[in-house]
């Protein structure tokens, strides 16, 4: 939870640098050096000895005149001063004392006066690099994050602006200022106005009155990094200001706690969205034939191979119906997995109907056998399923980023099982497969073919097995070891729901999903889930059937 | 019949005494006869035929719960691995300063993840008569806790199937962790002694090899003289119907819960034979698929029969190691798989099952003339 903003922000601030320094002079690129290194003939005198002025500093070979000279470079608001200021980041500024003039090296080698922008021909011989210690590279960055407040680039601004939210660099307050007058866009100017709240509160000479308004502003940001810049207030700060952080930090504390459990939840809906796509095939089978079949990983593990194929072929024949791929893989993927579980109860299970435990041993081995195959096949390493358009990127509701793949999963799950609930509810083969789960022998005795009913019973478990290979394959290894990640916990999803009961399986994968996402951050994810095996062993001990079981005579056997 | 007898009928005699053949021949070929010699037994053969009597004795565990109470664990491997990590943590004590770390009391895995102190479960297994206690002791208990809970809800069926499938995951997950303390992904290897003599020394290993078959003989004597007894009917009866037996007023779970405990200690000093012979112990053992590959050992040499187990165990791990070292070995897990498959669809009683079945029908057959045989009482789930 901490680590997510922390890192976006430290990604932000290094693509803000990154997209500030290789801005490349004249050959490169040639219409923004034009503007930036434009020729000394149309700027005003006034800027020239400005920037003279500044440049001066460089030439004393000591780090705080360097220091004093970048900040002067800034203020000038100079257009060249962009292209100094990042040839000196790059070590590519240098100087002549004996000239008295500044040079830096362009993309190509080409020495260039700094001052009027034109080439120099011959290298003085006393040339001498800028040299930077850490306190010049600190000034340097927060020079360039100053700079690049004013960018053309909305995306860069709020970039910039977030990176000086994070260094609180002092010198860059009057950069600041001038791009808050200057912004329009509301978002940036929120982050501006936080940024500028961070750099007060730890600056020295701002007054009271000030940082007691920054408090506020930086409180109303209420994130992981507001948090952090509170708790870090400098000792010196006044003791109104320090009281208000506290009290800051208790209600932002409180406040990210709960933004914490809403996003354990929704790690653990997302999770146990997936136990439920990866048991509700089981739960169906099992109910029905009270048969458990091993090798229903194996089918998930297909299913997500069809979206491999499927994908393939969309790459080399027409790419651009990618974005359609999965749902051209979800009818397949049923299709394909529906077939072979509608072959292997005609090949085997039909043969051991009364005997479920070597039901179990003879669908392991088949799962043996579908796993080699696929390897054989597709070779034992991972391949690549790309994420459609549609389903990658996230956004961020309050606190918590929310990616589109798991939003989708989540989605489509439940449409899956509302789907087979509608199934089992509304279609003649649902009412058979519910009158064969309740009473085997009372449904044959009226008229209802059983072994058909168990043919498409498995098919069908099989079938969504496939279609949940679909949605796996966009958050896991598609491996021939696919399924094997997810048979057991499938079995205890059933097993803890109860047989014969769909909404026994949808609350007992949310459950376990939920509680077990609750548990990591208090026990790391090995032991919660040998905390969810523990529970599970000891409520078997206290319901035997599960959580929602069929009552009645005919059930027990 | 005297109860010897009723132990020891031919089937049993036949099965001991090539037993004990093999007992004697191997150790005394590897030993006796210089290796250049065509009767020379090699020693890594030695140690293959051990580690193969082990399986035999876990299978023979498995056949005493599944075969006669009708029980299917598919987690005895971790009852197995539990009793390989009692002696395996023996052995690590007896390796001392000879470890890369030399450290005289810690094992070199808490050397290296800087532990200061040896962690209390690890006290006193530096005694052999300790480590040999736990080794029954550890998988007994934890048998005992978790049957006295799964059969006193009358738990059974697929639903204690998947449960002790459960156990064992639980148990994998643990052991792969660092500070469980049992030296995590690597296990515990790199042993030196036992009982002062080298483990790697031929003369051990031949004594190993024939502990392990000792070992299974006293197992197999335990088993006959548990199934021949009216307790053993009482176990068909609970296999067969274990609501009747109820309702004639046994108490089904005590029975189950005696025969579950016993069939775990003797899983625990299979695996604490196993361990020595194969020089390492590590997670991976806990691992469900170990577990259920047992059962079909079980199941190829006829469930129910004692023999069959063992004979199925050392069969389908002969042709294991024959397939998974020749270019064959790419097709060893559809060979596997099919054979999951085949027996249980074709051969449902086993090859010994069947064999037995086959001559109970030809003697009754010849008993009764020409009158139709008798159907041999078959085994229920």
């Amino acid at each position: 939870m901490c680590a997510l903003p922390d890192r976006l922000v430290a990604l932000l601030f290094a693509l803000a640098i990154a997209l500030a320094v290789p801005t490349p002079p004249v050959a490169a690129q040639p219409a923004p050096a034009a503007e930036s290194t434009a020729p000394a003939a149309d700027q005003p005198a006034a800027a020239l000895t400005g920037l003279a002025a500044a440049l001066a500093h460089f030439l004393e070979d000591d780090f705080s005149e360097t220091d004093t000279g970048i900040s002067e470079v800034v203020a000038t608001g100079d257009p060249r001063a962009a292209v100094i200021i990042e040839a000196l980041q790059d070590g590519r500024l240098s100087f002549s004392a004996e000239q008295k003039k500044v040079f830096y090296k362009d993309a190509s080698g080409q020495l260039i006066d700094a001052l009027t922008g034109t080439p120099e021909a011959a290298e003085p011989a006393d040339l001498s690099e800028v040299r930077l210690n850490n306190r010049v590279r600190r000034a340097l960055d927060a020079a360039i994050g100053g700079m690049s407040l004013q960018a053309r680039d909305p995306d860069k601004r709020f970039e910039s602006a977030q990176a000086v939210f994070k260094s609180r660099e002092t010198s860059v307050l009057p950069a600041l200022d001038a791009a808050l007058d200057k912004e329009t866009d509301p978002r940036i100017k929120q982050a501006l106005t936080e940024a500028r709240a961070a750099v007060i509160l730890f600056s020295e000479d701002a007054s009271e009155a000030d940082k007691l308004d920054a408090v506020a502003v930086v409180r109303l940001r209420g994130d992981q990094e507001a948090l952090n810049l509170l708790s870090g207030l400098p000792a010196g700060a006044p003791a109104t200001v320090q009281r208000a952080a506290r009290d800051a930090v208790t209600s932002m504390q409180s406040q990210l706690a709960a933004w914490a459990t809403v996003q354990n939840a929704w790690y653990g809906l997302s999770l146990g969205s997936v136990l439920l796509l990866a048991a509700i095939g089981l739960a169906i089978t099992f109910g029905v034939m009270g048969v458990i079949n091993m090798a229903h990983g194996e089918m998930v593990m297909i299913g997500a191979y069809v979206t491999f194929m499927v994908q393939e072929y969309i790459r080399t024949s027409s790419p651009a119906l990618f974005d359609y791929s999965l749902l051209i893989a979800v009818p397949l993927a049923f299709v394909v997995a529906g077939l072979i579980g509608i072959l292997i109860e005609q090949g085997i299970i039909r043969f051991l109907y009364g005997r479920p435990l070597e039901t179990l041993l003879a669908t392991w081995g088949l799962s043996l056998i579908l796993q080699q195959a696929v390897r054989t096949a597709f070779g034992p390493t991972n391949r690549e399923v790309g994420a459609p358009s549609w389903m990658s990127g996230t956004f961020s509701v309050g606190q918590i980023n929310i990616t589109y793949g798991r939003l989708w999963i989540i989605v489509f799950t439940m449409a899956v099982f509302v789907g087979l609930l509608g199934l089992l509810r509304f279609t003649r083969l649902g009412l058979e497969m519910r009158a064969v789960t309740q009473n085997r022998a009372m449904a044959a005795s009226m008229g209802i073919r059983t072994a058909r009913v168990d043919a498409l019973t498995f098919g069908l478990g099989s079938g969504i097995a496939g279609i949940a290979g679909v949605a796996l394959s966009q958050i896991d290894n598609v491996s021939p070891n696919l399924g094997q990640g997810y048979i057991i916990d499938s079995f205890l999803v059933v097993v803890f729901g109860g047989v014969g009961n769909l909404w026994g399986t949808l609350v007992a994968a949310l459950t376990l999903g939920v509680a077990n996402k609750f548990l990591e951050p208090f026990a790391g994810a090995v032991l919660a889930k040998i905390a969810i095996l523990v529970f599970i062993i000891l409520f078997i001990q206290k319901r035997p059937r599960g959580l929602f079981a069929l009552k009645g005579r005919a059930v027990e056997t | 019949m005297p109860p010897l007898l009723r132990i020891l009928d031919r089937g049993a005699m036949i099965f001991l005494a090539v037993l004990a053949a093999v007992t004697i021949l191997i150790p005394f070929l590897n030993l006796v006869f210089p290796p250049d010699s065509i009767f020379h037994v090699p020693t890594y053969l030695v140690a293959l035929f051990g580690k193969y009597v082990c399986y035999a004795l876990l299978a023979l565990s498995i056949d005493l719960i599944w075969g006669y109470a009708g029980i299917l664990s598919l987690g005895h491997g971790a009852f197995f691995a539990l009793g390989g990590y009692a002696m395996g943590m023996y052995l690590m004590r007896q390796i001392g300063t000879r470890g890369v770390y030399a450290d005289p009391i810690l094992p070199d895995f808490m050397v290296f993840l800087n532990w200061k102190e040896l962690p209390v479960f690890w006290y006193f297994f530096d005694h052999f008569w300790y480590a040999a206690i736990m080794v029954l002791l550890v998988p007994g208990v934890l048998a005992f806790v978790f049957g006295w809970f799964a059969f006193r809800s009358r738990v059974t069926g697929v639903y204690l199937s998947i449960i002790t499938q459960a156990l064992t995951f639980a148990l994998l997950l643990g052991f792969f962790r660092n500070n469980f303390g049992f030296g995590g992904n690597n296990g515990l290897t790199d042993f030196k002694d036992i009982l002062g003599f080298n483990v790697q020394a031929q003369g051990t290993r031949a004594a190993l090899f024939a502990m392990s078959c000792i070992a299974l003989a006293v197992g197999f004597l335990i088993c006959r003289a548990l199934v021949t007894s009216k307790f053993g009917k009482m176990l068909v009866a609970i296999r067969d119907a274990e609501a009747r037996t109820r309702f004639l007023g046994y108490r089904a779970e005590s029975y189950k819960l005696f025969v579950f405990v016993l069939s775990a200690c003797m899983a625990g000093v299979a695996g604490a034979l196993y361990v020595p012979q194969v020089g390492i112990i590590n997670p991976s053992e806990f691992s469900p698929g170990n577990s259920i590959e047992a059962v079909i050992w079980v199941a190829v040499g006829g469930r129910g029969t004692l023999t069959g187990a063992v004979i199925g165990a050392i069969l389908v791990n002969y042709a294991k190691t024959t397939f998974t070292s020749g270019p064959l070995a790419p097709y060893w897990l559809f060979m596997l798989g099919g054979l999951f498959i085949a027996v249980t669809l074709l051969l449902p009683r086993g090859v010994v099952g069947t064999w037995q079945w086959w001559m109970e029908r030809r003697r009754s057959l010849a008993a009764a003339g020409n009158t139709t045989a008798p159907r041999a009482p078959q085994a229920a789930e």
